[in-house]
């Protein structure tokens, strides 16, 4: 079957007016890829408009942005050589629409730079070169345009070329080459100029043509993101599918894997393809799913990796390269969604270590917080830890995005785990128990009045495991024996102190912070304070024995998990049996007298 | 055996991965089917990415002026991968013949009136819906009427001007609005996936694909197309379908997908719109970019 061949995505990037669209316009025409009737289509229209034609016309495709005569969005059209086709990406050069400059290289296989050569490098073009390097984008070609201008005067190209190249060099990009063009006239757009006869380089053309394809890193290790987990029971489908795009590497039936960051294994069963012959072995690029031999607990999120390869390292405390996109500034002490490949974790700013400006790649010293289209480098805190590889490694599980007010707002490179910090919690608490305002009673007054210490009792486990009606009982029957016990459920909560949540998108991180703090005030109180939530996993449970420090938690799981609670109770447990054992188990801490049980 | 992925499987891939983010990330996920060959491809797709399950409903608004092979070919697919498959009309605007082919509306007002009114509101369950009933073969008034707030959408870059500015999860206000000069960035395979309550959503899993790549997957995957496409013996095919007054087929003799391939690549084709047998595109130069704020397909 002849099918087509490859795309490959080019952006074409650049300061505001140095043209782009101009050159793109040309591009198109010139190489005859322009449906029949789009030229005469748009230079009808300029005449209804009474306006002079222009290439960059034909990029223009929405009404919007003809009236505002800049490019607003990336606009993506379709262009081919015989050799293969072409996507060209078109981004806006506006220091405004930076977000959408971002959001078209970084699909890019390619970027062109354009450099007005009359009015040289201005502060986009340093910018832009700045973020395809942050965005990884590999080949890089610089258009000096407008090259009539400045009369074809090979001077003019020799110092932007020197200026630029000092520049790129400063972050580690080297262009492939500097093509001197004309996008109003066509010079060395699609054929060689003879205005710069001293000129021996590609043309625009050539140039795109000699760009490589990038190919899929299948001799790296591998890496499949999880994306999600299915099991779709209509007719009768047994299958538990594994399901994700794989990002490096490849793998066989029969070969052994493990998750990170939980460390679960097994060993692939089947390679799941829907209309498709039976495949033991796949690899990079492949949108696939797997069943595996033994049913493990495995969530959206983790990372499959192939037993004896060079594994990820998982981290929660993150030294990083971010890039703020958004109006309102990333801050400390925020919330913050962090998306790496399939996981999406709680994050906040720990610490900014320094800020530059890509335009001119000044540092600033002693900022605190990243204000728009700052570049940062930080330390982030995630809520759990994460698996990421090494970007020079591999780089699609190096990257990752902050998302801030539901909307992606940062991006940026993991540079390492950061080992020496003390975390963000870790100082909370710290601080808070320094100014704490201590009343005169003591918590070993209060003790000794109320004949038991304070403690916070958390009761988890999965949904309808009957958790709330076992706390309800173990704060009556704790009551009766004149304990100060209370109990505390999370929909009074939500409804309550956390009423202000229900419109944040990542909020259960928050109720849990609340609730741990209101946890160290409830013990502090001397109370036995009850509480119980769904699901907790081994680091919120960490999370809140944290912030409730120095006081004391104890944890009840019900029926089956990974966390070693204090205490195991079956999904069948019987209410009197169970309550005894809590109390049982609080006697053994001594936290209640003996006579109590 | 690993081969390395060839241009119709890169986009296939990339394609699943928008579907199985979307199926991840939101619930009342609905997927429009204009029977065309654009959204059957879509339909497949979701089969490649559910292993042969579609887990969400599909909507189709029926103007009542489809060729009536394409409802035809509707249900007969819809019966034969047992598609969740509902569908919604503007009855008031049929009923008081508010459209084009009643001489009352221009063609434009008839779309909006017949697609992006009767989408808009079957959509957020204001109007009724009717369900395919698999063992009765009918279709039954739906009793949920919880709107559907992400719709995926099988259009495509290429096929005109204002679609190719669209993004791949592409938020809308309340009021379908299509705020285009301020869309959130994209970065590598992140999207933007998490949206304010009432955010309503469009999410477009076939945005890199071309006319040619659908044909070509088509072939590749024998996905089952309507007849109309092809030469009905008179030297007259449709390439694009829509509704009969608005819609004339092409000159062509293309029997079967690979012709059609062979006339997109090399043939008389090869340089033209594919809409161009579509009247409305022509009315009004910024016509389709004030539809599809208002949330036509």
């Amino acid at each position: 079957m002849d099918q087509q061949k490859d795309n490959l995505k080019v952006v074409i990037a650049g300061h505001v007016d140095h043209g782009k669209s101009t050159i793109i316009g040309r591009l198109l025409a010139e190489s005859g890829s322009l449906p029949q009737g789009k030229l005469e289509q748009i230079q009808e229209s300029c005449r209804k408009n009474s306006k002079p034609f222009e290439y960059a016309f034909l990029l223009d495709a929405l009404k919007n942005e003809q009236s505002q005569g800049i490019t607003i969005d990336m606009a993506r059209c379709f262009f081919k050589t015989p050799k293969r086709n072409y996507i060209i990406i078109d981004a806006p050069g506006h220091i405004e629409f930076l977000k959408n400059m971002v959001t078209g290289a970084a699909k890019a296989d390619a970027a062109l730079l354009v450099i007005d050569a009359h009015e040289g490098i201005q502060e986009n073009s340093k910018r832009h070169g700045y973020m395809l390097s942050m965005l990884g984008v590999q080949q890089v070609v610089v258009l000096i345009n407008k090259f009539d201008l400045v009369n074809y005067d090979r001077n003019v190209y020799e110092k932007i070329v020197a200026d630029f190249s000092t520049f790129l060099g400063e972050i580690d990009v080297a262009a492939i080459s500097y093509i001197p063009v004309s996008g109003r006239h066509g010079d060395n757009i699609v054929t060689a100029s003879e205005n710069v006869a001293w000129y021996k380089g590609p043309t625009l053309l050539e140039q795109l043509d000699s760009f490589a394809i990038p190919r899929q890193p299948v001799s790296k290790v591998f890496r499949m993101p999880v994306q999600d987990v299915y099991k779709f029971t209509a007719d009768g489908d047994e299958r538990r599918i594994i399901a994700g795009t794989i990002e490096t590497g490849r793998i066989k039936v029969g070969d052994e894997v493990i998750f990170l960051p939980s460390g679960k294994e097994s060993s692939i069963k089947s390679i799941e393809i829907f209309n498709h012959p039976e495949e033991n072995e796949t690899g990079a690029g492949h949108a696939i799913g797997f069943t595996l031999i033994s049913q493990i607990y495995i969530k959206a999120g983790e990372v499959m990796c192939r037993k004896g390869e060079k594994l990820p390292e998982p981290g929660n405390r993150l030294r990083v390269n971010i890039f703020w996109l958004s109006k309102s500034p990333m801050i400390k002490g925020k919330r913050y969604k962090f998306k790496l490949g399939s996981t999406r974790e709680s994050a906040e700013l720990a610490e900014i270590i320094n800020v530059f400006d890509a335009s001119d790649l000044s540092t600033v010293k002693g900022k605190q917080q990243l204000d728009r289209h700052d570049i940062g480098e930080c330390i982030i805190e995630t809520a759990r830890p994460v698996a990421f590889d090494n970007i020079k490694e591999i780089e699609s599980m190096g990257r990752f995005v902050i998302v801030d007010n539901y909307e992606i707002s940062g991006g940026g490179v993991i540079l390492e785990k950061d080992t020496a910090g003390k975390s963000v919690l870790n100082q909370h608490v710290t601080e808070r128990e320094f100014l704490w305002d201590h009343g005169l009673v003591t918590p070993q007054l209060r003790a000794a009045r109320f004949h038991h210490r304070g403690k916070f009792v958390l009761l988890t486990g999965t949904k309808e495991s009957g958790k709330h009606e076992l706390a309800k009982e173990l704060e009556h029957s704790l009551f009766n024996m004149n304990l100060n016990a209370y109990y505390l459920g999370l929909n009074t909560f939500m409804k309550g102190l956390d009423v202000d949540l229900e419109k944040v998108i990542w909020n259960r991180d928050e109720h849990i912070r609340r609730l741990g703090e209101l946890a160290r005030i409830m013990t502090g109180a001397g109370l036995i304070f009850i509480s119980a939530i769904d699901d907790l996993d081994r680091y919120d449970i960490e999370y809140l024995k944290q912030l409730n420090s120095p006081n004391e938690l104890l944890v009840i799981n019900i029926g089956i998990t990974d966390y070693e609670a204090e205490l195991n109770l079956p999904e069948n447990y019987d209410m009197k049996t169970a309550v005894n054992e809590i109390k049982k188990t609080l006697n053994r801490e001594n936290i209640i007298p003996e006579y109590c049980i | 055996m690993y081969k390395e992925m060839n241009h119709l499987e890169k986009l296939e891939a990339f394609s699943v991965y928008i579907l199985r983010e979307s199926y991840r990330e939101f619930k009342n996920l609905i997927m429009l089917w204009s029977i065309g060959k654009d959204s059957t491809v879509l339909l497949w797709l979701a089969r490649k990415a559910f292993f042969g399950h579609v887990p969400f409903p599909l909507m189709h608004i029926d103007t009542e002026y489809k060729i009536s092979e394409m409802i035809e070919f509707r249900n007969k697919t819809a019966l034969k991968w047992k598609l969740n498959l509902l569908v919604g009309r503007n009855a008031k605007a049929l009923e008081e013949k508010q459209t084009f082919p009643d001489g009352k509306t221009d063609r434009l007002t008839c779309c909006r009136h017949l697609k992006s009114e009767a989408l808009k509101h079957t959509l957020s369950g204001e109007w009724p819906r009717y369900r395919l009933n698999h063992d009765s073969e009918k279709f039954e008034l739906d009793s949920n009427t919880e709107p559907y707030t992400g719709v995926i959408v099988g259009v495509r870059a290429d096929e005109e001007g204002s679609r190719s500015k669209e993004r791949y999860f592409s938020p809308r206000d309340k009021r379908s609005d299509w705020n285009v000069d301020d869309q959130p960035p994209e970065l590598w395979n992140q999207f933007n996936t998490d949206f304010a309550p009432g955010t309503h959503l469009r999410i477009h899993p076939l945005l890199d694909w071309t006319e040619l790549d659908i044909w070509e997957y088509i072939e590749k995957e024998s996905i089952p197309v309507i007849p109309l496409y092809f030469d009905n013996g008179k030297g007259k095919r449709y390439r694009s379908l829509g509704c009969y007054p608005c819609t004339t087929p092409v000159d062509s003799e293309a029997e079967n997908v690979r012709d059609i391939i062979d006339e997109l690549k090399t043939g008389k084709f090869a340089n033209i719109a594919e809409r161009s047998g579509r009247a409305q595109d022509k009315d009004d130069g910024g016509g389709l970019e004030t539809l599809r704020r208002e949330g036509y397909m």
